[in-house]
């Protein structure tokens, strides 16, 4: 394999040089921005910069006083909860409508534009919409108590201690329509002859899928994964939307944590250091995560 | 063919709105978005509309929260508008360290600013290195109970007085279905209801020595443990006002559905547009009826470095307008606030505007917290006041041992 590229070619770099020129421009963006602005903020992150960057370190201090920090404490504990519980149940519920989309049904063009329409809407319009629905005195509270149930109480965005679970409703509606589309893509890849085989060898369909369509689907798994899982580390806009945080400092998330204390309180070292806390959140399970899916085994 | 077309034509909307223009238009920025806000900003508008020049309106809705980062990475970022409004004190301190603002002690100098501002502390808050950079435009107190009559009347109790009275008069409100006290979900409200306790309960000595010293051992002391408790109440009185904003909230106390809110006198104008009238409608207590004290924070207007030369003149044209004497009175009127200039005439005002412009004179005034504590302290202290008024399994103790963190930490 490696005495394969050094025979007779020298040229290797000007292989598929077109190629090479037209990427150009997205490795100079992924290099100068996404590099370079990641390095810039850790760095930064080590001063006390306020409205403004400014040179003067104080080492770990910005960590110290995040970790000290109770609405931060907050902010881990809820995006371990939405994480957990949106990863869980938008692959399951995602896995099961494609399941049920896939028996051949009558109108299912019908059924998949109306499941993945929600997909269509931003998370500000979605968090407004279930901002509604959730209200008790216009939604759905309300609608149950009028048809006779008076003590009837669902006010998840006013309590705090289910409020983000208030959140994870309206973040599933939104995302597990395009979550259900990627599955079906799958299911569609998966042999016909498979079917059949199963059939003749007379296996529970639920067993075919369990054990044989599922971990052929792998590859569809994992780019589902990373799309939910960047979706859930960066969720912010949904919170902002439902309840700005709220009921107190209940329902925060660390993005907005980051943006509040960067901007709001015109203070960019801390907000700096909460942002690479998450960055190394990420890092932690990702790093492992790619190293045994692609620097581990060796390729042909 | 036609696809030239479609760009001609789309350049043309795009180039006409500014050939059209004379070259003295300004863009002014600022949150005033609410009824009574839109109402005192079209004053000025009006007023430097009327010197030839074009006020551009770019009000951002959403409270100086929303608002400020928004300024702030247009001016960081090399898009600056033509003036903007900040709460006067440190919120742009360091814009004007980064030499990104205008210095205005020319206008100031020319037209007496030094003379004519009352009290001097506005114009202080807008020096920096003996240089003055901002323009105040009106001074807002923190420090006042709004009262719903009518709710009071529904509820068969007097319209209290004082604070206490209102605490024993919370029970009665409940009991006839009334909110005794609506505070938004915004977490500057709450934090902002705290100050005006502190002033209230435990006097102006101790607020200076907490937010202008920073004295941890006083925040720490009996009296603010008095203070806090006085904030447990206020925290049992405001369960169930679900509503975000400020002016929901006053919304709710003008259509008598809460008893009372503790709110700046911003919210003066929001009754005003409803209608109301001071002493019928509903009652004001300056210093929640204890001490009758005020803070003289305020809004003014900053003028980023243009290089653009004639609106640059127009920014100086528009700094000596608002603080004309006739803009002051047409704007500080709609507004509910009060002016910076102690030598205007204000025979128009409400009787809540006259109680406040009487403590003015008397000079029983704080400067506000906006003045004292930087950004990032002030952010601290809304996070700790809106989980503890959320939250009612945070004891007064603990929250207090919090607010002495804060306190000796804050620059």
């Amino acid at each position: 394999m490696t005495g394969q590229a050094y025979a007779g070619r020298p040229n290797q770099l000007l292989r598929n040089l077109h190629s090479k020129i037209a990427s150009i421009p997205m490795i100079l963006t992924a290099v100068v921005i996404f590099l370079g602005g990641t390095l810039w903020t850790v760095f930064y992150s080590f001063t006390n910069s306020k409205l403004l960057p400014r040179l003067s370190f104080v080492g770990l201090d910005q960590y110290e006083r995040l970790w000290a920090a109770p609405r931060w404490l907050v902010s881990i504990e809820n995006l371990a909860i939405y994480g957990v519980f949106s990863l869980i149940f938008s692959l399951l519920i995602g896995f099961v409508l494609a399941a049920l989309m896939d028996q051949k049904i009558r109108f299912e063009n019908t059924f998949r534009t109306i499941f993945l329409y929600p997909f269509a809407l931003s998370f500000i319009v979605t968090g407004l919409v279930w901002q509604w629905v959730l209200n008790p005195e216009f939604g759905v509270q309300s609608v149950v108590r009028s048809l006779g149930w008076t003590s009837f109480t669902f006010d998840p965005l006013y309590n705090q201690s289910i409020v983000i679970y208030g959140i994870l409703i309206a973040a599933l509606w939104q995302g597990t329509g395009l979550v259900m589309c990627l599955m079906l893509a799958g299911l569609r890849g998966i042999d016909e002859d498979i079917w059949k085989a199963s059939r003749v060898d007379g296996i529970p369909m639920w067993k075919t899928y369990l054990f044989i369509i599922i971990p052929m689907m792998r590859p569809v798994f994992i780019t589902t994964l990373v799309i939910i899982a960047s979706g859930i580390v960066r969720v912010y806009d949904l919170v902002v939307a439902q309840t700005s945080g709220g009921p107190g400092i209940a329902s925060e998330v660390p993005a907005k944590y980051v943006y509040d204390y960067m901007f709001q309180a015109q203070n960019l070292g801390q907000g700096f250091a909460a942002s690479t806390m998450m960055l190394i959140t990420v890092a932690i399970i990702i790093v492992p995560w790619a190293y045994l899916e692609f620097g581990g085994r060796k390729r042909g | 063919m036609k696809l030239r077309l479609l760009a001609a034509a789309l350049a043309a909307t795009v180039v006409l709105p500014f050939s059209a223009a004379s070259a003295a238009d300004l863009e002014v920025t600022h949150w005033w978005t609410s009824g009574g806000e839109a109402a005192a900003v079209a004053e000025l508008a009006k007023a430097f509309d009327a010197t030839g020049n074009h006020w551009v309106d770019g009000a951002i809705a959403g409270s100086g929260g929303t608002a400020r980062p928004i300024m702030i990475s247009r001016i960081t970022g090399g898009d600056p508008m033509g003036a903007t409004q900040f709460n006067h004190g440190r919120q742009a301190e360091e814009l004007v360290e980064a030499g990104l603002m205008r210095d205005l002690t020319d206008v100031a100098t020319r037209e007496h600013w030094k003379d004519i501002i009352k009290p001097s502390s506005l114009l202080d808050s807008c020096t920096i290195e003996g240089k003055i950079y901002c323009a105040p435009v009106n001074i807002h107190s923190w420090q006042w109970l709004w009262l719903s009559n009518a709710a009071f009347k529904q509820a068969g109790v007097e319209v209290p007085k004082n604070w206490d009275e209102f605490v024993a008069a919370a029970p009665a409100l409940e009991k006839a279905g009334i909110i005794p006290l609506a505070v938004g979900g915004q977490p500057w409200q709450s934090a902002g209801a705290f100050d005006v306790l502190m002033v209230a309960i435990a006097g102006k000595d101790v607020f200076n020595k907490v937010f202008g010293d920073k004295d941890a051992e006083v925040a720490a002391g009996p009296d603010i443990a008095k203070v806090f408790k006085a904030a447990d109440d206020a925290r049992k009185m405001s369960k169930g006002s679900n509503v975000q904003d400020w002016n929901q909230a006053t919304n709710l106390v003008i259509t008598g559905k809460a008893g009372g809110q503790i709110m700046g006198d911003w919210a003066q104008g929001e009754f005003q547009v409803a209608g109301q009238k001071a002493g019928t409608d509903y009652t004001c207590l300056p210093g929640l009826g204890v001490n009758e004290i005020i803070s003289t924070g305020g809004d003014a207007f900053y003028f980023p470095l243009l290089k653009d030369e004639e609106k640059s003149k127009a920014q100086e044209v528009l700094a000596s307008t608002l603080l004309d004497p006739k803009t002051q009175v047409a704007f500080n009127l709609k507004k509910g606030s009060l002016p910076v200039r102690g030598d205007v005439d204000l025979a128009t005002a409400n009787d809540c505007m006259k109680k406040g412009l009487d403590i003015l004179a008397k000079g029983n005034v704080i400067q506000g917290t906006d003045q004292l504590l930087s950004a990032d302290s002030q952010k601290q202290k809304e996070d700790l006041f809106s989980e503890f008024f959320a939250n009612p399994s945070m004891t007064p103790e603990d929250a207090q041992k919090r607010f002495t963190d804060i306190i000796a930490s804050a620059d």
